[in-house]
């Protein structure tokens, strides 16, 4: 059962112009998307740069304004409370940014980053709230002498693990994890991967993972949402999405994954080159004149494909 | 005649920052080789001297911070040992270089053509006529559709892909014999990336030139690469051909980096994790094996004092002795 669902989500950004600044037109950064949130599971959002993913995470969590479209959680609408202070779900839901240098205040110690959320949020006494910091502090793995530190002081991983002991201080239910590993090294990328799963098995926590690789998005999510201008244009399990996808963009976005393995790379260009083609020719199938995508279809009971023009005709 | 096969020969290069008027060494004795038509990848996580070492070959280093020794040979000549002038002639002409940023290697202010140009003026005896064709022609060459109007575009009009075709454009304007290219698909889409990746491989196949490719993408390296060397903490630990590299690594190092990446069809399963932090240039241990902090269980005694590469196969190099007697750690511990 869902606890958490959005429906038909809008951001458009004006753009101005003309001799008195009027708003001539609007970016749509997110162009009516749905999705609906399970307890432990991952939900990953994947999309070249500017598709919206990132913005549609923002707008979920309420550092950016919705245009239209309802956000409901646990039965109650939510859409214009996100930022309202007592609201639980500001409380429930938190996020990971990607760049873990930039969301940590260098003026704060440890221990203020990680209370910050605690004191917003939890009325805890002073002993108490020490002891949920140390508490923090070991679920991330990291010295209890850290909190005295500054975040300068830190490697990347620890700094995004810093992040993550702060997203976490308020037993969040959904995590929204924007990018989280890709500033990272491979082997600390690999390290903060396992740490994400670990924590979610511990607390039961749903993530959504919005990410631009797809290797890592495989590894971590159970469902997955491909993006394209602001609109899915497929959405399935993980097995839907990479063994059998439907849609002309997921098989080009697949198709353009490097392997390692260095053997097939002939035959994985060749591969390359005819999907590519046959994306320049059937293009029009799938999208509209204005570049848009068509609304999903469900195909089975977990996977939704975007329309082709001529199924369209036919509905 | 013997026509000796290698473009460039790197012998016991050393190239040191200061830092406190201490030389501390980034990369820290590399000698390698690049070939005829082939790619050769360098990989290693941040922090390894990768990007350094692209830097020492063609001396972009702030030469007041820095120190270079030993020998960067390319046809006859020393290129450490090179001034600017002896420099600026080889530089564009005949070592062309590919940055990871197109936006920030590009100026803002020129137009695309005039930046492509800038380097035939220099480097050719071409007329004004001749050029303006020649950058049409390379524009065409490096995938741009309608060359003659991104000539007269500017830099910011242009998406991230267009603009590494234009860097990869001004790269091979001389026919340059090198091309070292730095982290050059790290900045784009993985569908932009798969493109420029290809274009790199078809130009190389066209032109003859050899290629330097600076990467931390193993899946970059296992899709365009011919060799691949991967450094750690400045020194090359592990040099092969890419198949043999892949299928048969031997370093734990590169055992280990292979094990974290997760893989497109390993699913639910715990990814490798190196233990510990690449130690930082000024408390870089000097002596003995480099890895074994990070590989604690393996004893003292499987390492070498003094580790130097062995080769183990034909064309298969690995430093340090230990990776004969490495396991994982979650592989049991009957020989701690």
């Amino acid at each position: 059962m869902s606890f958490m669902q959005i429906r038909d989500l809008h951001v458009h950004y004006p753009i101005r112009g003309g001799f008195f600044n009027d708003v001539v037109d609007h970016v749509l950064a997110v162009d009516g998307i749905s999705l609906e949130f399970e307890k432990g599971k991952t939900y990953g959002l994947v999309g070249e740069s500017g598709c919206g993913k990132s913005t549609t995470g923002k707008a979920v969590i309420g550092l950016e304004k919705i245009t239209s479209g309802r956000i409901i959680y646990e039965g109650e609408d939510v859409t214009n409370k996100r930022r309202n202070r007592n609201s639980s779900f500001n409380r429930d839901i938190q996020m990971i940014f990607q760049d873990a240098n930039s969301s940590l205040n260098p003026r704060k110690r440890v221990q203020d980053i990680i209370a910050e959320p605690i004191r917003n949020f939890l009325k805890l006494s002073d002993l108490e709230e020490k002891r949920k910091i140390n508490e923090l502090l070991a679920i991330v793995g990291m010295p209890e002498d850290a909190k005295f530190k500054y975040a300068h002081e830190f490697s990347g991983g620890q700094k995004q693990r810093i992040g993550i002991a702060r997203a976490i201080a308020t037993n969040p239910k959904l995590i929204i994890a924007d990018e989280p590993v890709s500033a990272l090294d491979l082997s600390v990328q690999a390290q903060v991967l396992n740490f994400l799963k670990d924590i979610q098995d511990e607390l039961g926590l749903s993530y959504l993972f919005i990410s631009h690789d797809l290797g890592v998005v495989k590894h971590m999510c159970d469902y997955i949402s491909i993006m394209y201008k602001g609109r899915f244009v497929e959405s399935g399990t993980r097995e839907d999405i990479y063994q059998s996808p439907k849609h002309i963009y997921t098989k080009r976005l697949l198709s353009a994954i490097p392997m390692i393995e260095p053997d097939t790379r002939q035959a994985r260009k060749k591969e390359r080159i005819l999907v590519e083609e046959n994306f320049h020719k059937e293009q029009h199938q799938y999208f509209d004149e204005n570049g848009r995508v068509f609304d999903l279809h469900p195909i089975s009971a977990t996977h939704q494909v975007a329309m082709t023009a001529k199924e369209k005709w036919v509905i | 005649m013997v026509i000796s096969e290698e473009l460039l020969t790197i012998r016991d290069l050393h190239t040191g920052y200061r830092i406190k008027d201490i030389y501390y060494d980034a990369v820290d004795g590399v000698s390698i080789s690049l070939k005829k038509n082939e790619i050769l990848a360098i990989v290693g996580e941040s922090g390894c001297g990768k990007s350094t070492l692209a830097t020492s070959i063609i001396g972009l280093h702030d030469h007041n911070k820095t120190r270079v020794r030993g020998g960067i040979y390319y046809k006859n000549s020393n290129l450490a040992s090179l001034d600017e002038e002896a420099l600026n002639n080889i530089r564009g002409e005949e070592i062309g270089m590919i940055f990871q940023d197109p936006l920030s290697a590009l100026n803002p202010l020129m137009r695309i053509g005039e930046q492509i140009e800038e380097s035939l003026i220099y480097h050719s005896k071409l007329s004004k006529e001749q050029r303006i064709q020649r950058v049409l022609n390379l524009l065409y060459q490096v995938g741009i559709p309608n060359p003659e109007r991104t000539a007269n575009q500017f830099p910011h009009q242009l998406s991230g892909g267009m603009r590494q075709r234009v860097i990869i454009a001004i790269a091979i304007s001389c026919k340059p014999n090198i091309i070292i290219a730095d982290e050059p698909t790290t900045a784009l889409d993985v569908t932009i990336q798969a493109q420029i990746l290809d274009l790199l491989s078809e130009l190389q196949m066209e032109t003859g030139a050899g290629i330097i490719l600076i990467t931390h993408d193993l899946g970059v390296v296992a899709e365009v690469a011919d060799r691949v060397a991967v450094m750690y903490a400045g020194q090359i630990i592990e040099e092969a051909p890419v198949e043999e590299l892949f299928s048969n690594p031997k370093h734990p190092y590169t055992r280990s980096l292979l094990n974290s990446i997760p893989q497109m069809n390993s699913e639910n399963e715990k990814l490798q994790v190196i233990q510990g932090l690449v130690p930082s240039l000024a408390k870089l241990p000097r002596t003995g094996c480099r890895f074994s902090p990070r590989i604690p269980w393996i004893p003292e005694s499987n390492h070498e004092a003094e580790p130097s590469l062995h080769e183990v196969s034909p064309g298969h190099f690995v430093r340090c002795t230990c990776f004969k007697y490495f396991h994982f750690e979650s592989e049991g511990g009957s020989l701690r």
